[in-house]
């Protein structure tokens, strides 16, 4: 029972991924019999190299996802290593760990709000400071290099990233290294970077793939903040997938195989990098530069990060909601003339529809997702597992979505609830195993032999003992699985085929418009269902538990 | 009700780490002693049923007439106590107690109440464990062991984080119960009082008898 579990976890993991690949493979190729081409060619490929965007959108793909992944990457070391073990290191975490349940799309509007040329930055040093008394012609969100991709993919995966390696920080003997370097006259952050980094970095390179990975192909973001002329490669998929002419998506499918090779190659680049820093770093390490003097500039700019990157989630999940209820708000005002709900009224009704939709399919998702989870735990899940816990998460979600899309449409699933719901399960499940891996890990074991010492049986001790002492660890990893649910736009869109919507893809579908009352409220639902969700995660083993201590957190 | 162990050896790569050939009546105390990672508590591992897949045993382990050797940890009847006493949080005291009852004893809480009594914990039924003192919360722990109604104890250094006033009260509870109820039990420790106070049998993890 428990080994079927564990293989049914991994299948679930495994197979959605190869099949979707298949799935590609053969209209990449011009195979695909169910639209009555039963040839193989070469045309796919050629219409995809005649398109004229096809350099820049790879490019595009390229740069933003490198250029996000390392500074990322950069400023979580920056923050770790300035302030790991003080009272503001306390402080950050707890500050940014929220924004984990945010989805991708509601993080990406506030800040397009945020920085757009009429958003509270440009109000702010306005008319005083600008001299603009309307909001300037300037291209900032949706920019041609896409930085401000790039800066919505960076406030995002920093939090994701401090999470990690928190979690990577007792399993590195952090603390002492830190503070034998130190004794031997090293800075904090070089210290830091000499002695520990090596071994945090060992242990979150599957998350850092993971982010290279989902910033070199993200569509949702890519919608509200990229480029689009052309747009980054993977939306430009999205759009021959949704175009009316179904022989558009031969062109998709190729497009995605390219899309899987360019992501491989980076990976590969990535790792090679890896290898040529490690070299260098030895030397580096070796050399006994002390970097005490850095201290003076890295610190302050470690904790300017943190503050910069939690301001600029929280001011902008603050202008969504100040805009949903705005009502005249003309520039350079800093806030809006008069408030009306007139917004939320009229879209009440498909709020409500939305909100259901979302709720129904992510709850479905995550209770499978933990009875999985659980069940490859008890089974024993460890290792080589583990790393295929990350396959969905590496390839790209628009290199297989369209091949499973082909299949559902092959089997007359697409645009089904429980379709869609099968598809999130996909990327719920490695979340909420990695969520809940380490409390199921760290639970003493000794509880167990005691209980069976007692007269219970392996389902008694499971039942009774060891899921009640992980109760907070389950409401987490169902919250995190929930949130992952209610964040998915391309498996909703492509196996919903249009007629499963979700708050996820209402708000990103206003994307291109300009009517910001109602991007407000729909980017603020969408933050709110995963944040109370979140709340109540934390609020229910407390409310549960109130009368035992030992079960409050050490 | 006695425990035998039948020629047991326990080997790790081929390598006898553990060779005891004794049998523990009722009401006696066999206690195993040696320097930590000696194979003490591989010892009480294999006992309870729990020993890691690196490990071999051969020979045999009885407890009251019945062959336990190849039995599922929950089958053994062994109860066991720890240096921590591993109350479980999310219960009561009197759910803890009611945890280790067997299911079909009638009058419940009247068996709980007279465990509580005897601990001389009378009326603390409804309290959280983790506002007990550590004295207390052993002594629920021991009782929780006893109302499984075990066919023998088997204690892992239990006293070792008490401190030392307490820890002569709770030796002195824990091996009168013992004795009370007629059990076999396998003490392992470092502590030379402990085996002192157990009044039985002292030997190390290779069967050898010490003398004290």
């Amino acid at each position: 029972m428990a080994r079927a579990g564990l293989w049914a976890a991994l299948t679930l993991l495994a197979l959605p991924v190869l099949a979707g690949l298949a799935g590609v493979l053969g209209p990449a190729f011009g195979y695909l019999p169910a639209l009555g081409r039963s040839t193989v060619s070469l045309d796919p490929w050629q219409a995809v190299l005649a398109w004229p965007g096809l350099g820049a959108a790879m490019r595009l793909s390229v740069v933003t996802g490198i250029l996000s992944t390392a500074i990322s990457m950069a400023l979580t070391l920056l923050i770790v290593a300035a302030w790991q073990g003080t009272r503001s290191f306390q402080w950050i975490t707890r500050a940014l760990a929220p924004s984990l349940s945010l989805p991708h799309a509601a993080a990406a509007f506030g800040l397009a709000f945020l920085i757009a040329p009429s958003g509270w930055i440009a109000r702010a040093f306005s008319p005083w400071a600008t001299g603009w008394e309307l909001p300037p012609d300037l291209l900032i969100v949706n920019d041609p290099w896409g930085l401000a991709l790039v800066a919505g993919l960076v406030v995002k995966e920093v939090p994701f990233l401090l999470l990690m390696v928190l979690a990577a920080l007792p399993q590195s003997d952090s603390l002492r290294g830190q503070m034998v370097a130190r004794s031997l006259g090293y800075g904090r952050v070089m210290g830091w970077m000499k002695a520990v980094a090596p071994r945090v970095y060992a242990q979150i390179r599957l998350p850092v793939y993971a982010v290279l990975a989902y910033s070199m192909s993200v569509v949702d973001v890519a919608l509200i903040l990229g480029p689009t002329r052309p747009p980054t490669l993977a939306v430009q998929i999205l759009e021959w997938m949704n175009h009316p002419d179904l022989g558009m998506r031969f062109q998709a499918a190729a497009a995605a195989l390219l899309q899987l090779g360019l992501v491989l190659g980076v990976l590969a680049l990535w790792i090679a990098g890896e290898r040529l820093v490690a070299r260098w770093g030895v030397g580096w390490a070796a050399g006994g530069a002390r970097g005490i003097a850095a201290d003076t500039v890295l610190r302050p700019l470690g904790a300017g990060a943190a503050l910069g990157i939690g301001l600029a989630v929280g001011l902008g999940l603050a202008g969504l909601l100040v805009w949903s209820f705005a009502g005249l708000w003309q520039f350079p005002a800093l806030w809006p003339d008069s408030f009306s709900l007139r917004v939320w009224s009229g879209q009440s009704a498909a709020l409500q529809r939305r909100l259901w939709e979302t709720a129904l399919i992510a709850l479905g998702a995550t209770g499978i997702a933990l009875a999985l989870s659980i069940a490859a735990l008890q089974a024993g899940a460890r290792g080589a597992s583990a790393a295929l816990i990350y396959l969905p998460l590496i390839v790209p979600q628009i290199a297989f979505l369209p091949g499973l899309a082909t299949f559902a449409l092959i089997l007359g699933v697409d645009g089904t609830r429980w379709a869609v719901m099968a598809a999130h399960l996909v990327f719920v499940l490695p979340y909420v195993y990695l969520a809940l891996a380490d409390p199921w890990h760290a639970w003493d074991r000794r509880a167990g032999l005691v209980a069976a010492g007692l007269g219970a049986g392996p389902a008694r001790v499971l039942w009774a003992v060891r899921l009640p002492m992980l109760t907070r660890a389950l409401c987490v990893a169902f919250a995190v699985g929930f949130a992952t649910s209610v964040a998915q736009y391309l498996p909703t869109l492509l196996i919903g085929a249009g007629r499963v919507s979700t708050v996820t893809t209402e708000a990103v579908a206003l994307a291109a418009s300009s009517n910001r009352r109602l991007i407000g409220v729909w980017a603020v639902m969408q933050m709110a269902l995963p944040m109370a969700v979140f709340a109540m995660a934390l609020m229910l083993p407390a409310l549960l538990f109130r009368r035992r201590q030992g079960m409050q957190i050490g | 009700m006695s425990l035998r162990l039948d020629r047991l050896e326990i080997a790790r790569d081929g390598v006898a780490m553990v060779q005891i050939d004794r049998e523990v009546a009722p009401g006696e105390v066999l206690s195993v002693m040696g320097p930590s990672g000696c194979g003490k508590s591989t010892l009480l591992a294999a006992l309870v049923g729990a020993l890691p897949p690196a490990f071999t045993l051969r020979g045999q382990i009885w407890l009251a007439g019945r062959e336990i050797t190849g039995l599922s940890p929950h089958q053994r009847r062994m109860g066991i106590l720890f240096q921590d006493d591993l109350l479980f949080p999310h219960l009561s005291v009197a759910g803890n107690l009611g945890f280790g009852l067997a299911r079909g004893v009638a009058d419940r809480a009247g068996v709980i109440a007279q465990a509580l009594n005897e601990a001389g914990l009378a009326g603390m039924g409804a309290r959280d464990p983790a506002t007990l003192s550590g004295g207390q919360r052993s002594r629920v722990a021991l009782m929780r062991v006893l109302l499984s109604d075990p066919g023998a104890l088997l204690l892992d250094e239990p006293f070792s984080k008490l401190d030392a006033g307490l820890r002569a009260q709770m030796r002195e509870f824990v091996f009168a119960r013992a004795r009370a109820r007629g059990l076999p039990v396998v003490l392992v420790t470092h502590d030379l009082a402990d085996a002192q106070a157990a009044g039985g049998d002292v030997v190390r993890v290779t069967g050898e008898v010490l003398r004290l």
